[in-house]
């Protein structure tokens, strides 16, 4: 069987593009079974699977950044006999009322011109089978491209996310809590063609295990789209205690974050991450405000990615219902984190505030001390899309 | 050290248990409604274990129907062709009775208040039951342990015209404290093999001869069309002997590892639920206030201890348990309750660790917390 991947904006990208389209190709690659073929051809991914894995791969490819839609296709010789009898079988196969053939001469040479073979195809498949030509809103679009040694016919495509290539942009560190809205954070920088770490702090007894678990779950769905993911275990306990103990309450919130972001970009450095992710939105909760992003991004030297800045909470859900993370997000384990949060914590603190309450906590120890016992697990993808090598 | 005090969760299955469990898969792993030899083979395993229940509880053999275990004995029990559409339970019982008795189209369910003990009386069960077509009634509460008054109730209703149908559910009694249907009024009663020691998926459901109940499946005629299909043969027969191998004596042992286990840890907890007199004797349901359960779960748990908050079914539920609420615990209270079950198999050594690893564990906490 036949598949077609379609790009976007890669095909846009000048002098990058043959570096965008080799690891685009490797992740299509990543995904494909034994015996298959890929190949860049004609400003699309064409690649050949035994026909029993078509259906698993096509899903597979919907989940390669980079290709805007997947298609299965027909490839006959350019030849208006074999063309036309592939194309009934399409129109035959497709659960429609209408149809319109969309056809596009790559090469010139072919006899007929586009308009001539949309209506000639057009005339012979809905004499056979009976389906109605509509131009405007057809129910089917069978598109017919026409090279010099093979046509490609095919139907409508399967989204796939879009954006750009995996590793395209960089790589970077994730910090996923367990939450709705980090897994769609790291989704979305996936999409802007940066490869992830993850990074999850566990607060171990006060979280249990099964939260560790919901994250673990969380990295296995992100792994449809960006393969076997690194992911830090850190424990955190340590130091949560550590600043309720010695720190002005109203800001422990705040410092804890603090920490977070030190140990993730401690981990970033091994990781050759070149920036930090988080699902910090603005105004959800107190530590959201500009000034407590302002007092704790401070301590980071990495820039610090926010891609959920921009989103209400009903888009980040929806965003996350699509890619499979957010049944995994709301199952809901006690989160005891939630003994540590300030009854009353400061939401629009100055730096000097920040720094002036963190001053009791011994930094470095706690930061070599969660970093010497984090523990690095290699999370391998839900689903069968990716293939073992 | 590993300490499973989660016993009113489930139970370790006994090797015996195993052992049937594979023998009627492997040997007698006939159809128990086939002619042949082999069929009678697996008929008779059904039939020695329906016959062991049957000889603990007093009743009669062909009483006994399998089911899939404690929930669907409960579903089961309340699908009466019933004159008036209208119900009587308690506000503790267990989701798989409470929810059957809620997906009762078009009935009136009545749950009644308990005690701070847990307690339902008598007299206010048959002053609601009048005029109603089924009271249902957990025997021991599967989250604090109290006993109902279950001989005293069927009494009560016994002198009710018409009287109403009584099911009990006796999953986490059955084995443990005196269960006697017939003398006491019960039409109905629901049993589960995996908290007993026997297979998790089998139950069985004692219904009163003569009572018609009405299938939630439909099919063969198996176990007289009141649950058709073939019997889980592996499951009954490792149900009738975890059945044969309980032992008269295990409750009142049970009851003083109990209150070993409660002296261990009573300077650091405090007990919820009834006096040990009005409690099963295998459940200690205590506080920590200012700790949340979970925390001090997943401490207890690092030092190898295995219990649980509220009830297993509900604990990636955290919501305040509703057993504990209508018992008129203040939400916090409730929030910082946990659940000790034990089992035969539990010793006083495991005991003592517990209650040493729980004072340790608080003592911790508190220090982590400044509590």
């Amino acid at each position: 069987m036949i598949i077609l991947g379609r790009f976007g904006e890669i095909g846009l990208k000048g002098s990058n593009r043959g570096e965008f389209e080799r690891r685009l190709l490797r992740q299509v690659r990543a995904r494909l079974p034994k015996g298959a073929a890929s190949q860049m051809r004609g400003g699309q991914v064409l690649v050949q699977v035994p026909d029993e894995e078509g259906e698993r791969t096509v899903e597979a490819l919907t989940h390669v950044f980079g290709l805007v839609g997947v298609m299965r296709a027909v490839a006959v010789p350019p030849d208006m006999g074999q063309i036309t009898a592939a194309a009934i079988e399409l129109a035959r196969s497709a659960r429609a009322s209408s149809f319109k053939i969309a056809a596009r001469r790559v090469w010139k040479g072919f006899p007929l011109t586009s308009p001539q073979i949309n209506a000639d195809l057009g005339a012979a498949v809905a004499e056979a089978t009976g389906l109605r030509v509509d131009v405007h809103h057809p129910d089917l679009t069978l598109a017919v491209e026409i090279r010099s040694d093979v046509v490609h016919l095919h139907g409508p495509a399967m989204p796939g996310p879009g954006g750009l290539p995996l590793g395209a942009s960089g790589r970077a560190m994730t910090l996923l809590s367990g939450g709705i809205d980090s897994p769609v954070a790291t989704y979305l920088a996936g999409k802007r063609g940066l490869s992830v770490a993850a990074v999850y702090f566990h607060a171990f007894p006060f979280t249990g295990d099964r939260t560790k678990e919901k994250v673990v779950d969380l990295c296995r769905a992100l792994g449809r789209y960006f393969g076997p993911l690194r992911l830090w275990v850190v424990p955190f306990a340590e130091t949560q205690v550590a600043i309720r103990d010695l720190c002005p309450a109203p800001f422990a919130t705040l410092l804890t974050r603090r920490m977070m972001l030190r140990v993730a970009e401690s981990l970033s450095r091994r990781e050759r991450a070149g920036a930090l992710i988080t699902g910090d939105s603005l105004g959800q909760v107190a530590s959201q405000t500009l000034e407590a992003m302002t007092s704790v991004g401070e301590v980071a030297e990495l820039p610090l990615l926010r891609p959920v800045v921009g989103l209400d909470k009903d888009e980040i859900v929806a965003i996350a219902r699509r890619i499979g993370t957010y049944d995994i997000s709301i199952r809901p384990y006690e989160d005891c984190c939630s003994i540590f949060a300030p009854r009353h914590p400061r939401t629009r603190p100055t730096r000097e505030q920040v720094r002036e309450a963190e001053a009791p906590l011994p930094v470095a120890d706690l930061l070599a001390s969660a970093l010497e016992r984090a523990e690095r697990l290699l999370v391998q993808p839900a689903g069968s899309g990716f293939i073992e090598p | 050290m590993e300490i499973y005090l989660d016993n009113a969760a489930t139970t370790q299955a006994l090797d015996s248990v195993a052992s049937a469990v594979a023998d009627a898969l492997t040997r007698r792993f006939g159809n128990p409604s086939s002619p042949h030899r082999w069929g009678i083979a697996a008929s008779d395993v059904v039939g020695a274990a329906s016959g062991a229940i049957a000889r603990h509880l007093r009743v009669e053999q062909d009483e006994v129907v399998f089911t899939s275990g404690g929930t669907e004995s409960n579903n089961l029990a309340v699908r009466h062709l019933a004159r008036t559409k209208r119900a009587v339970t308690t506000a503790i019982e267990h989701s798989s009775l409470l929810g059957a008795l809620d997906a009762l189209e078009g009935w009136e369910v009545v749950k009644l208040p308990v005690d701070r003990f847990g307690l339902v009386a008598a007299g206010d069960v048959a002053q609601a039951a009048e005029g109603a077509s089924l009271v249902a009634i957990g025997h021991v509460n599967n989250e604090v342990g109290t006993i109902q008054p279950i001989a005293e109730i069927g009494a009560a209703l016994s002198r009710l015209t018409p009287k109403p149908a009584f099911h009990v559910d006796a999953v986490q009694s059955f084995g443990k404290v005196a269960l006697r249907p017939r003398e006491w009024g019960i039409d109905t009663c629901a049993l589960s093999a995996h908290k007993i020691h026997g297979p998790k998926g089998v139950g069985a459901l004692w219904v009163r001869r003569g009572l018609r109940l009405v299938p939630l499946l439909y099919g063969g005629d198996q176990q007289g069309g009141l649950r058709p299909g073939t019997e889980n043969v592996p499951g009954i027969a490792g149900f009738g002997e975890a059945v044969r191998r309980l032992d008269p004596d295990a409750p009142a042992r049970l009851a003083r590892l109990r209150e070993r286990l409660w002296t261990g840890i009573s300077a650091v907890a405090v007990r919820n639920g009834p006096p040990a007199e009005h409690a099963a004797p295998h459940i200690l349901n205590v506080r920590v206030d200012g700790l949340p359960a979970e925390v001090l779960l997943h401490a207890l748990e690092q030092r190898g201890v295995a219990c649980s908050a509220g009830s297993a079914c509900h604990s990636r539920r955290p919501e305040p348990s509703h057993v504990l609420l209508a018992l008129g615990l203040p939400p916090e209270a409730v929030m910082s309750s946990i659940r000790l079950s034990l089992s035969s198999l539990t010793t006083e050594a495991e005991v003592d660790a517990a209650g040493a690893a729980m004072v340790d564990a608080i003592a911790s906490l508190r220090q982590m917390l400044h509590r």
